[in-house]
């Protein structure tokens, strides 16, 4: 395996991987690099910028920005605490409860749409008691939120999981002995500590709220300025000429990208 | 800032070399025989005419044809045995989409002619194949109960209705505003009838099925769709437009230029546009008119 290309340096030893194991892994690549660089190849083109700058474009950037960050703050208040418990307190049912959130991670979009339809809609199970208090949530920016915190949150709850999980339980103990209440530890003790699985799972609750399509479509339908996030803004602009939807592909593109290198830089640090 | 670059360099000469490997596969002898039973598997689905075994028709048909289409497909499949028809179904401006951007497909079926227009300017479709098979006229839905009591056509501007039209892009859509501005011109609904409307619209679907099911679930108060779809769907109340203001929406079919069975094709339109296939059409709620 001596012919291997010389760029591999493996943390110890110094030989290279070898073909059976480069080849295989250059079809992934491909197969993942290839759209990617097609995608900007192609957006690279002058003459695709005035749709950058439309309206609607703007409006679905502007639409994704504040829905997202909405949802992560919504995931990080609810959703901290519930880690919390679920780290640090056995309960009956709780391998119930933890399959239950993990639950919209591996469940598809659409799903997940209709799933909130069924219990948030106006013909829902609880849109009587909605409807009741004058709430219709369907077709609303709130059924986005909604909607984005239900397939983003669980990435959250499960990074900030294994974050408190990992801190040493003498910790609680000796600060409990020193007479802290469940509230101070919590504060002062296992928030610091797990601050850095806390930012991961709100990186990466954040990319998949910002990439959420299906279950917005079927919950919260397609409105300009309202509820037509970027995702949605790219599917229908897809079918109007591809202009519009090529730009909006490559901005998202790039947070994401943003995003999941900050998450890198984080994971990076914390091994040291 | 050093450990960042370095993986980036790897991850564009990786790149690079799989596009290299990609132009250069038939030159490489280990790669001859991969390849030969490759080309081999795709003549044998894309070209299986030689052999009377099962021959799958592919059909791209706009989202208000679906139970009229599937119908059809059944009837087409039992007058031809070994004969297998697959539908694929979306609004026509999907469709056409999918089609420029490469999909194989023998016949399209548009809800208008824009979008089967272009397709002829690209040569995508044969426009000797080219006809109209069916038409369609549109209808105000309303859900089971009428919870928001919309009783006539002006009750569509009635403050806080929840409307939900097709986009615009879609065939659907493009002929509800027709519609409305239609409506425009006379007295008894007046100029700003149009604007009143569409400010209660919620939501903008990207096929007119996605209208007719919002409607049905009663998450939305009024929708409109074609008269078929209104058909299809059966626990629906609808308003009938009159005929000064609605439109009438001409169904165009053609064989596509790269089909797979053309032979096929052509027995398939012709079998749509037979008295057999029309008298399923009408079941549906579609219609011939001039």
């Amino acid at each position: 395996m001596n012919s291997s290309p010389r760029i591999f340096r493996r943390i110890k030893t110094n030989n290279s991987p070898g073909w059976e194991f480069i080849l295989p892994s250059l079809v992934l690549i491909g197969l993942i690099g290839l759209p990617i660089l097609a995608l900007v190849w192609r957006s690279a083109n002058i003459r695709i910028f005035p749709y950058a700058f439309s309206e609607s474009a703007i409006n679905a950037l502007k639409l994704s920005l504040i829905t997202s960050t909405i949802s992560v703050l919504i995931s990080l208040l609810t959703g901290t605490p519930l880690a919390y418990i679920q780290a640090h307190w056995t309960f009956r049912g709780k391998a119930f409860l933890d399959v239950l959130v993990d639950l919209p991670i591996v469940l598809p979009p659409s799903v997940a749409g209709i799933a909130l339809l069924m219990a948030f809609g106006r013909e829902g199970l609880f849109g009587d008691w909605l409807n009741l208090i004058g709430i219709s949530i369907p077709f609303t920016t709130m059924a986005v939120v909604l909607a984005q915190v239900f397939v983003s949150a669980p990435f959250l709850v499960r990074s900030a999981r294994i974050g408190f999980a990992s801190i040493d339980p003498q910790l609680d103990e000796a600060a409990k002995v020193e007479g802290a209440s469940n509230w101070h530890v919590f504060r002062h003790i296992m928030l610091p500590l797990a601050g850095r699985a806390l930012l991961t799972g709100v990186i990466l609750s954040w990319t998949r709220a910002l990439g959420e399509f299906g279950a917005t479509l079927l919950f919260a339908g397609n409105l300009e300025g309202k509820t037509q996030t970027m995702p949605l803004a790219i599917y229908v602009g897809f079918e109007q000429g591809l202009g519009i939807a090529l730009v909006l592909s490559v901005v998202l593109l790039a947070v994401s990208f943003v995003l999941l290198v900050l998450l890198r830089r984080l994971e990076l640090q914390s091994q040291h | 800032m050093m450990r960042m670059r370095k993986p980036l360099i790897i991850l564009i000469l990786l790149l690079s070399f799989v596009s290299g490997a990609c132009g250069v596969a038939g030159n490489g002898l280990s790669a001859t025989s991969d390849t030969e039973t490759f080309t081999n598997l795709i003549a044998q689905t894309a070209l299986p005419t030689s052999a009377p075994q099962t021959r799958t028709l592919t059909v791209f048909a706009a989202a208000s044809l679906t139970e009229a289409f599937q119908e059809i497909g059944k009837a087409f499949e039992t007058a031809h045995p070994g004969v297998k028809v697959n539908f694929s179904f979306a609004g026509s401006q999907v469709l056409r989409t999918q089609i420029e951007q490469g999909a194989i497909a023998d016949i399209y079926a548009s809800a208008d002619h824009k979008n089967m227009d272009s397709l002829i300017a690209e040569s995508l479709v044969a426009s000797n194949s080219y006809q109209d098979f069916t038409t369609n006229r549109l209808v105000v839905i309303l859900p089971e109960g009428n919870a928001a009591k919309v009783q006539t056509l002006k009750d569509l501007t009635n403050p806080g209705i929840k409307l939900v039209l097709a986009d615009s892009s879609v065939p659907a859509g493009n002929y509800a505003r027709q519609i409305l501005t239609n409506m425009n011109e006379d007295s008894e609904y007046g100029a700003d009838f149009s604007s009143a409307v569409l400010a209660n619209v919620v939501s903008n679907e990207t096929d007119v099925r996605q209208v007719a099911t919002k409607v049905e679930l009663g998450e939305a108060d009024a929708g409109i769709v074609y008269f078929s779809d209104a058909v299809a769907a059966s626990d629906l109340i609808t308003i009938s437009i009159p005929k000064q203001f609605n439109v009438i929406a001409r169904y165009p079919i053609a064989i596509l230029t790269n089909s797979p069975n053309p032979y096929l094709a052509d027995e398939f339109v012709a079998y749509v546009t037979s008295p057999a296939g029309q008298v399923i059409m009408e079941k549906w709620g579609f219609t011939r008119e001039n």
